[in-house]
């Protein structure tokens, strides 16, 4: 683990490029990204602010603050930076890091449980198929949801990056490590 | 090869089939009325979505997308997508594993554990780019049975469809034509209003981590449509349509307000402009119901 920066550009780097996540450092604080920012005006998203807790090293501060996850990447800030910082990438990137150190709520781990159950973030049930065959369709669509052996490709993929240990993901179960049926508990 | 090929494999993602299959079948009645043939991709999955699985952990995002990507690869086909999550994960994906040879050999990694190669010898589409490039606007407008000369509608892009602009490619992110072109060739005016490029509040996590938050954010920008005097929102993204219609319910519950402001993927508006019914789009079976101004 060294610097956040460094794990930023490291971590980020080997999706994106290090040129790519580098351009943290071009940030000069003007505030355009925030003054842009739609969830800004609801909330207590300070884009500027992220970015200049990142240089600066804050990294329990930064992982411990909820507005970290207020981003909804709609990329406004990233087109109109004038520095050219890769501005959603890297809030993508400081999300990454913060999941891998354990800061991930449970709804957002509960999305990984759907993608590993069935192949699908919302997948469908018995009221759905009927929608479909109303319109003429079939009532299920040919994806992983139908053909186990596809859906063991993409289970595969969550076990070989690490992915299920990361959400805690019980694969007897089929949920999360240490929840009930239904709904569960918070962490 | 865009332009002469007939049949694309049609990425269907998680919400488009699995709550508005409306959006599919316009989708497909739509492009098959004009010589394009859609093909299932046997196998696909969750796209998965950017925002989400690329803010957990883009280095699961990524083979996920990759895996979907060699189905059309297999099946020697572009591929066309309604949703703006699909399109910005699968064509992110594609650009990143083009660019990086590095990328490529660590993801083809884990795909070939089960018999699969990333080549790179696909394209992702929107249907809406297709709409407006491959078939065209006077062919569209030739078709018109039902103008729509007394509509306002509030077109809402979603985010994904035109940023970042260095993948996606429909020039710039403030000022987009694609949407007003295809709504004007049904008659229909366009009129701006304030929010207009605002996104619909759902992405990145938040409409599942923080409901009213987002809805909040959504409440905002259909007022801003209304007081601009639009009779409906046409958008080119099935999660943005989970968030704009179911989100109208979910908003009555959070704020006692029910707005009913008619929310259609564009497919779905041209279908009725081509004389398609409600019903044969589901249309009649969502939350937010169709005026007679767009049904006549």
């Amino acid at each position: 683990m060294g610097t956040l920066y460094e794990d930023i550009v490291g971590y980020g780097g080997e999706v994106f490029g290090e040129e790519h996540m580098e351009t943290l450092r071009e940030c000069v604080q003007c505030g355009k990204c925030t003054g842009s920012c739609p969830s800004g005006r609801n909330t207590a998203l300070r884009t500027r602010k992220l970015f200049q807790m990142a240089l600066v090293d804050l990294r329990e501060e930064i992982f411990n603050s909820p507005e970290l996850w207020f981003c909804s990447t709609c990329y406004t800030c990233y087109e109109r930076c004038p520095k050219g910082v890769k501005t959603t990438d890297i809030i993508r990137t400081i999300r990454n890091l913060a999941a891998k150190e354990g800061h991930m709520s449970v709804p957002h781990r509960m999305i990984g449980v759907y993608v590993m159950k069935t192949g699908h973030a919302v997948p469908i049930g018995p009221d759905q198929m009927k929608l479909r065959e109303a319109v003429g369709l079939e009532s299920q669509p040919p994806t992983t949801q139908k053909y186990k052996e596809q859906l063991e490709q993409v289970q595969t993929i969550f076990r070989t990056t690490g992915y299920d240990a990361m959400i805690d993901f019980d694969w007897d179960a089929m949920n999360l490590k240490g929840m009930e049926k239904k709904g569960g508990k918070k962490k | 090869m865009t332009e002469d090929s007939k049949t694309y494999a049609y990425f269907l993602g998680c919400i488009t089939p699995n709550r508005y299959p409306g959006i599919e079948a316009a989708t497909k009645k739509i492009l098959k009325e004009f010589g394009i043939e859609t093909k299932e991709m046997m196998g696909a999955s969750c796209c998965p979505a950017p925002g989400v699985f690329g803010s957990f952990d883009m280095h699961t995002w990524l083979p996920i997308a990759a895996r979907n990507l060699t189905i059309a690869e297999e099946m020697d086909l572009e591929i066309v997508v309604t949703c703006n999550g699909c399109y910005g994960s699968l064509q992110e994906a594609d650009h990143l594993l083009k660019e990086h040879s590095k990328l490529r050999e660590k993801t083809n990694e884990i795909l070939g554990k089960f018999g699969r190669e990333y080549k790179g010898t696909t394209e992702v589409h929107h249907s809406i780019v297709v709409l407006h490039d491959v078939i065209g606007l006077d062919r569209l407008k030739a078709e018109i049975k039902k103008p729509m000369d007394d509509v306002n509608v509030a077109v809402h892009y979603g985010c994904h469809f035109l940023k970042p602009r260095e993948v996606r490619g429909h020039g710039s992110s403030e000022t987009p034509y694609i949407l007003e072109d295809l709504m004007k060739v049904t008659g229909a005016k366009v009129p701006d209003y304030k929010d207009k490029l605002m996104c619909c509040g759902a992405g990145g996590g938040n409409r599942t981590a923080d409901s009213v938050q987002s809805l909040e954010w959504m409440r905002q920008k259909l007022v801003s449509a209304i007081e601009a005097g639009c009779d409906c929102m046409v958008h080119p993204c099935a999660f943005c349509h989970l968030q704009l219609d179911r989100g109208q319910t979910e908003m009555e519950q959070a704020f006692g307000v029910f707005f009913n402001f008619p929310i259609l993927f564009a497919t779905q508006f041209l279908g009725l402009a081509l004389g398609l019914s409600q019903e044969e789009m589901g249309l009649d079976k969502q939350t937010t119901t169709m005026p007679e101004k767009l049904l006549k």
